[in-house]
């Protein structure tokens, strides 16, 4: 089973909700953190990495003697990162996406390609947890395809819990596609409220069914209740706001590990989760 | 002119809270929101809209199921894996990048125009607003950022104001990327938090890739008082500007439940005081 943890809006508590979730249950459960922008989980779970992999993406490589300057390269590119101008053929390898459109098209097969790096990818266990997280290099700007990399790490024997970006464009949809669960984490003020529509609509398109976690859930106002009992969204946790909680947090503890009795409580999340996808 | 990009790496630092809260304390400027596939500024705001434009961009494939003789080619190109075995292509894996239109020996592939968002100008109690909603599960954000921005640019020469307050994205991706290019500084949100500073760092890093001048404050400093000074220290070591810090108060959750800014909501509070102090260093160093 792939239970994705999502939010729309940041900061609610995507990874608390996915690191305890996953050291509570522990033995045959993969983590994987998607969110390569910003990826934090490994922060929490502290697993000992045995395996870093550089991960590329394909961009063309132009060979200027078999190259006749049709422009043909050019006219298939929609991402203006191929172009022929005078007598030369520039390549913009921070705006390709890597299609493969100007190779299929060059008529002397003057195009092959070479790597532009995304960034790593990091594999580690702790005890029975296996974990794996992408980190997007710095000036990249296209995470959607390290996040799919970071989601071919996925074992259909164990369960596996996917920490998703925030937001709700591609880098998201990537995290949560083909999930059969996603766990909404949202926090119960107006920011949270609306991002948590945003969030349940693109969920709405992917046809996937989700509950709600409500973090700091004694604070802000009771409309994200009433929205949940409206869409017939269920709420499977509250975590209320325990300042215990917030400065464990910021010395990167688990809830788990500083109030052992929560232990349970994500287990039966587990569970409840179980009973609904079936 | 003069522009400023409010980010923070980590999603939930207070950015948009400390954001409404600048809008309240500057003068003569025009009000962005770049962080267009959850934007919250509005919901303090409260923009009334004047224009509205539909944003245009990119391209999907469409199969003409008719015409398609079903010769597989278009799913052999495809590197997206978007074109089902029945020959329709799936919007959200469409990359738009047109290899399969291209190539269709029968000339059954459309390539239209995608509507993926749209973009307001607006009037607010702080002053004209410029923002944005890409259509849930859209591509380039990163297009309709530098768009907004771009907006934001002409209506202050326009009205002659010296000053663009923008609302970036979290992370370090393309919507980020594109909020900060060519932006005179960006103010980054911290918080004292192992993953605030570990987003901190990277994006602090990728404000110098792009040189823009990077200044940093602490939101919730007295949540962990060692990484707070971790952060200063950090900011310092770095040359950046280090612009203060702001304490844990639940009195933004309280002032953005009623749709108000910290100084709407309680005009002299401790916390209040201490984003005044912070925008005063903002301004004294641009």
């Amino acid at each position: 089973m792939i239970i994705s943890i999502a939010s729309g809006k940041g900061g609610t508590g995507k990874t608390t909700v996915a690191t305890n979730l996953a050291l509570s249950l522990g033995e045959g459960v993969q983590l994987l953190d998607c969110d390569v922008e910003e990826p934090n989980a490994g922060l929490f779970v502290q697993p000992a990495f045995e395996k870093t992999e550089t991960i590329t993406t394909p961009v063309p490589e132009v060979d200027e003697k078999k190259c006749t300057l049709c422009g043909k390269c050019g006219e298939i590119c929609q991402f203006k990162a191929i172009v022929v101008i005078g007598k030369t053929v520039l390549t913009f390898h921070e705006l390709c996406h890597s299609c493969g459109g100007c190779m299929a098209v060059c008529p002397e097969g003057a195009i092959s390609e070479k790597g532009r790096e995304l960034g790593i990818i990091e594999v580690g266990h702790r005890n029975g947890l296996e974990f794996v997280h992408g980190k997007l290099r710095v000036g990249e700007a296209m995470s959607p395809p390290l996040i799919k990399k970071v989601r071919s790490f996925t074992d259909p024997r164990k369960l596996t819990i996917i920490d998703a970006p925030p937001g709700t464009s591609c880098p998201v949809i990537e995290a949560m596609k083909g999930a059969d669960f996603v766990l909404l984490v949202t926090e119960p003020t107006p920011f949270g409220l609306h991002d948590l529509k945003l969030a349940a609509g693109a969920l709405e398109i992917l046809e996937i069914p989700h509950g709600l976690v409500i973090n700091k859930s004694d604070l802000g106002d009771e409309k994200v209740k009433d929205y949940a009992r409206a869409e017939g969204l269920p709420i499977l946790m509250e975590i209320p706001f325990d300042r215990r909680i917030a400065e464990a947090y910021s010395r990167g503890e688990s809830i788990v590990e500083v109030m052992p009795e929560w232990k349970g409580r994500f287990v039966k999340l587990y569970e409840s989760i179980k009973d609904i996808v079936g | 002119m003069k522009e400023l990009v409010i980010i923070s790496g980590k999603g939930g630092t207070g950015k948009t809270s400390l954001m409404a809260s600048f809008a309240f304390l500057a003068e003569g400027k025009v009000l962005c929101d770049a962080d267009v596939d959850a934007a919250d500024l509005h919901l303090i705001t409260s923009p009334r809209v004047i224009e509205h434009h539909e944003f245009e961009s990119g391209h999907k494939a469409v199969i003409n199921s008719e015409k398609c003789t079903e010769c597989g080619l278009c799913r052999e190109l495809c590197r997206w894996n978007a074109i089902s075995e029945e020959f329709r292509v799936d919007p959200i894996e469409c990359e738009g990048c047109g290899v399969c239109y291209y190539f269709c020996p029968a000339e059954a592939i459309d390539f239209p125009l995608n509507n993926s968002g749209e973009w307001f100008i607006s009037e607010t109690r702080f002053g004209p607003m410029v923002h944005a909603r890409l259509h849930i599960a859209e591509e380039n954000s990163g297009k309709l950022v530098t768009l907004v921005r771009q907006e934001a640019k002409r209506l202050a020469e326009k009205e002659n104001l010296d000053l663009i307050l923008t609302d970036g994205p979290p992370g370090v991706g393309c919507p980020v990327i594109a909020s900060m290019g060519g932006a005179n500084a960006v103010v980054i949100v911290s918080e004292p938090t192992v993953s605030g500073i570990h987003d901190m760092e990277r994006v602090v890093e990728l404000a110098s890739f792009f040189k823009v001048p990077a200044m940093v404050c602490v939101n919730k400093f007295d949540l962990n008082l060692d990484s707070s000074r971790e952060i200063e220290k950090f900011a310092k070591d770095k040359g950046l500007d280090f612009l203060g810090n702001i304490p844990f108060d639940n009195a933004f959750t309280e002032a953005m439940v009623q749709g108000k800014t910290i100084f709407e909501y309680d005009g002299r509070s401790e916390v209040g005081e201490a984003v005044r102090q912070v925008w005063k260093n903002v301004i004294d160093r641009i």
